[in-house]
């Protein structure tokens, strides 16, 4: 091979890497907040698998990709805010809920993916996704234009939500409210503030994440929805959550590990590397599973993860 | 003006809260002027902690009113409490171990805008410290406090809010003697400044540090009185509603023969530290060793290494000359040693359980309760019945969840137990915590009993008074060390104090 053809290679797999990444650093940042919050949403693939059905339909219907987008956002919201309802208000357990939505959600879509086909004659339409944005003079920088800044509005979005949630849980009082309800809800009950309002305010933010993902893997990543396309991401968002101690920039290196593990796994196919493709398909899963037992470290864990919140 | 003409800080006025059919405080009254110290004093479940959750916005009150300076007031949620100047120190402790102090305190206090202020508030805080002489290091993270040190944060939240009445639901709970003088001479500083202080305790020799004391019992104030017109047997007796002897008759016996032998023995807690430190000691017969110590200096360790369920890293424990080291818990109980454990329902009972089976928790195996691998139920109920009538433990029948117990009766549940299989000794670590006068009366008595009867005994507690009144020999402990051991006459509340803080003799002299 080539030298140039090598080169073209690992920049086309870098900038891969970087557009996988957005929809899961997207659907990640989104669950951090809401674990943040005291509440494990293990619903997040279901969450963005509605969404991105949502937005498919939708945009098909309308024809318009901005109203495809909002209404995946939309439909994001309203699964995680469901879940809101469920284990903030009526304190049902949340692994439950959180299974509960992700079987719905497969099922849901399969079923409603099936009826629409009908509405169409059987044929599966498609939309023009969004393209992506060059920013004027940094994309022409050899090869670091071409990775970063050719990309979806959404990619550059995601990598900036980093550091906004960042400087919110951090540096501003109710991001510290928010860490304070993962750790110790009382405190702020005691001071008389809304335990309930802020955990449906973390989840309301989560869904408009979760949406936004699954409206990109759609409207951006592909042209179509496909039944389960989300394929593991959610759960994948929870892998790296863990992996990433609960701490933002940890996570977006944990969400650029497995994204890299994914395009790695793309080119690999699409060059005819000797491994067996299964084996290649389940790269970022087996990843996932060393991250499991490799990353002891749970320091930042919220104390009150998991737990309904009751005063006394 | 004087005084006397001013409308009091704080006032309640038939104050009745009942949770459904439960009556939790009936036509309450009293008031707390300006710089006055009032004490709510009362069993457990005499109605003291929901009168505070009332006067702090927590609940609403069914009738009745709350004034504060002269104007009713009604709260809907703690806010509009604190923006009456009232704010509360709980009980148990409400922080987030992994943020800092400054965060703890700005926690959720509402100025303007999205921004913290830390260094604004930071000296805000700074000033509080040094106006009631407290010294603590704003940036460390809570978990790194020791527990006085939490309990100052507890302090600086409340009158961060610029809190003038403070309600401390007991604030000395976790106190070393030394941290809780400490706490009275802040209080004192508070009233100085004219603050007012509702104080919750049930520990007498607080009560007797306020201005006036306002006793409840069932929920209703039994006593209204002003502290310098009452004792501490009229009190007790309020609050009991019957006269309680305040400290147990101890009678002369010359200890007999060693029965557990403790030799270099070292224990490591749960995160693989040392707890337990090299101690060394020997309980006789009739006789009670006390350890004198604020809990969380190896007591617990201490105890499970000697039941068996924790193992130790050196030493030796021998029971009547027999060698115990590396023992099961099955191996305890079977020679005979009882344990008392100091979280109850953790390690010493099964909640969801009735209370037949948890009487015989540990000895199911035996002929008197089995036939082979068969429960004998008829048996067990019998037994279970005959412990109920024995200690008194007030449950509507042996198959009763043993969780719906108060902790008073579920304590006896183990008493019954470990009373009924123990033969020759007895580990009771804070046999007492959490319960009310009437029964610790009851506890003190029957600990003596079996000292009378030959046991030997081990005593944890907090309580200095305790330890002092039942103790042949008192043994101090701080951080895993035996830091003295003295006979019970020798012994002084203040030297003990000293060595509880792990300060050495020679230092504290």
């Amino acid at each position: 091979m080539s030298e140039l053809f090598t080169q073209a290679i690992l920049i086309a797999m870098f900038a891969a890497t970087v557009r996988i990444a957005a929809p899961l650093l997207l659907v990640s940042i989104g669950e951090l907040v809401v674990q943040r919050a005291g509440i494990w949403f293990l619903g997040v693939e279901g969450s963005m698998l509605m969404a991105a059905f949502a937005a498919y339909f939708i945009s098909v219907a309308s024809d318009s990709l901005s109203i495809g987008l909002f209404a995946g956002i939309g439909m994001g919201i309203t699964v995680h805010l469901s879940m809101a309802v469920a284990t903030v208000t009526l304190k049902i357990n949340q692994f439950i809920t959180g299974l509960g939505i992700n079987l719905l959600a497969s099922g849901l879509t399969l079923l409603l993916y099936r009826e629409s086909l009908k509405r169409f004659n059987g044929e599966v339409p498609t939309v023009i996704p969004f393209e992506t944005v060059a920013l004027p003079g940094i994309s022409q920088i050899p090869i670091l234009g071409e990775i970063f800044f050719d990309q979806h509005i959404f990619t550059y979005l995601a990598f900036a939500m980093v550091g906004v949630v960042w400087a919110f849980l951090y540096r501003t009082r109710y991001g510290l409210e928010i860490r304070a309800l993962g750790e110790n809800p009382k405190a702020l009950d005691i001071k008389g503030l809304s335990v309930s309002g802020r955990q449906y305010a973390a989840l309301a933010f989560g869904g408009t994440m979760a949406g936004l993902a699954g409206a990109v893997l759609v409207l951006a990543l592909t042209d179509r929805f496909v039944p389960n396309m989300t394929n593991g991401r959610g759960w994948l968002a929870i892998v790296i959550i863990i992996a990433g101690n609960w701490k933002p920039l940890p996570i977006l290196v944990a969400v650029l590990v497995f994204a890299f593990l994914e395009a790695f796994q793309l080119q690999a196919q699409g060059i005819g590397l000797d491994i067996p493709y299964q084996l290649l398909l389940a790269l970022p899963y087996i990843g996932a599973i060393v991250a499991m037992i490799g990353l002891q470290l749970r320091s930042e864990q919220p104390a009150h993860l998991g737990v309904p919140y009751h005063r006394e | 003006m004087t005084a006397e003409q001013n409308p009091p800080r704080l006032e309640v006025h038939g104050l009745t809260k009942t949770f459904g059919p439960v009556i939790a405080n009936t036509d309450v009254s009293f008031n707390v002027a300006r710089g006055e110290i009032l004490c709510l004093l009362g069993e457990n479940g005499a109605g003291k902690s929901t009168l505070s959750s009332c006067l702090y916005g927590f609940y609403r009150p069914d009738k009745g009113q709350i004034l504060c300076d002269g104007m009713p007031v009604s709260f809907n949620s703690p806010r509009d409490a604190i923006a009456r100047g009232i704010g509360m120190v709980h009980q148990h402790f409400v922080l987030v171990p992994s943020m800092t102090v400054v965060e703890n305190i700005i926690l959720g206090t509402h100025d303007h805008g999205w921004a913290l202020n830390l260094e604004k508030k930071a000296r805000k805080i700074s000033d509080l410290c040094a106006r009631y002489d407290i010294s603590l290091d704003l940036n460390a993270k809570i978990w790194q406090l020791s527990v006085g040190e939490q309990q100052w944060v507890e302090i600086i939240k409340v009158l961060f809010l610029d809190a003038e009445v403070l309600i401390l639901d007991e604030p000395t709970a976790v106190l070393t003697p030394h941290e809780s003088k400490k706490l009275f001479a802040i209080l004192q500083k508070m009233t100085a400044d004219n603050l007012s202080i509702i104080l919750i305790s049930h520990k007498l020799e607080e009560v007797l540090q306020s201005d006036k004391i306002v006793v409840l019992r069932k929920g209703r104030i039994v006593g209204n009185v002003r502290t310098v017109d009452t004792t501490r047997s009229d009190l007790t007796s309020m609050m009991v509603g019957r006269p309680v002897m305040l400290r147990a008759e101890r009678t002369d016996i010359t200890p007999g023969a060693p029965v557990l032998q403790v030799s270099n023995l070292t224990v490591l807690n749960d995160k693989g530290q040392t707890a337990v430190n090299t101690m060394t000691f020997t309980v006789h017969e009739h006789e009670i060793l006390g350890i004198a110590g604020v809990s969380g200096n190896g007591q617990t360790e201490l105890f499970e290494a000697l039941i068996g369920v924790r193992d130790s890293q050196t030493g030796h424990i021998q029971l009547s000359g027999k060698d115990l080291t590396h023992h099961s818990p099955m191996d305890a109980i079977t020679n005979g040693i009882g344990y008392i454990p100091d979280d109850r329902f953790r390690a010493g009972l099964v909640g969801p359980f009735s209370v037949e089976d948890n009487t015989i928790l540990g000895i199911q195996k035996r002929a008197e309760f089995a036939d082979g691998p068969i429960l004998n139920r008829r048996r067990i109920r019998n037994f279970a019945r005959d412990a109920i009538d024995r200690f008194g433990i007030v449950t509507p029948g042996p198959q009763t969840r043993t969780d719906t117990l108060s902790g008073g009766n579920a304590q006896k549940v183990i008493l019954a137990r470990e009373f009924w299989s123990a033969t020759k000794c007895i580990l009771a670590n804070q046999p007492t915590r959490g319960l009310d006068v009437g029964i610790i009366e009851y506890v003190h008595q029957i600990l003596l009993e079996k000292r009378h009867k030959g046991f030997a005994i081990v005593l944890a507690s907090e309580e200095l008074e305790d330890i002092l009144a039942l103790s042949d020999r008192i043994a101090v402990v701080s951080k895993g060390q035996i830091m003295g051991v003295f006979h019970a006459d020798e012994a002084n509340i203040d030297q003990l104090g000293l060595l509880m803080a792990g300060q050495a003799l020679e230092n504290a002299a």
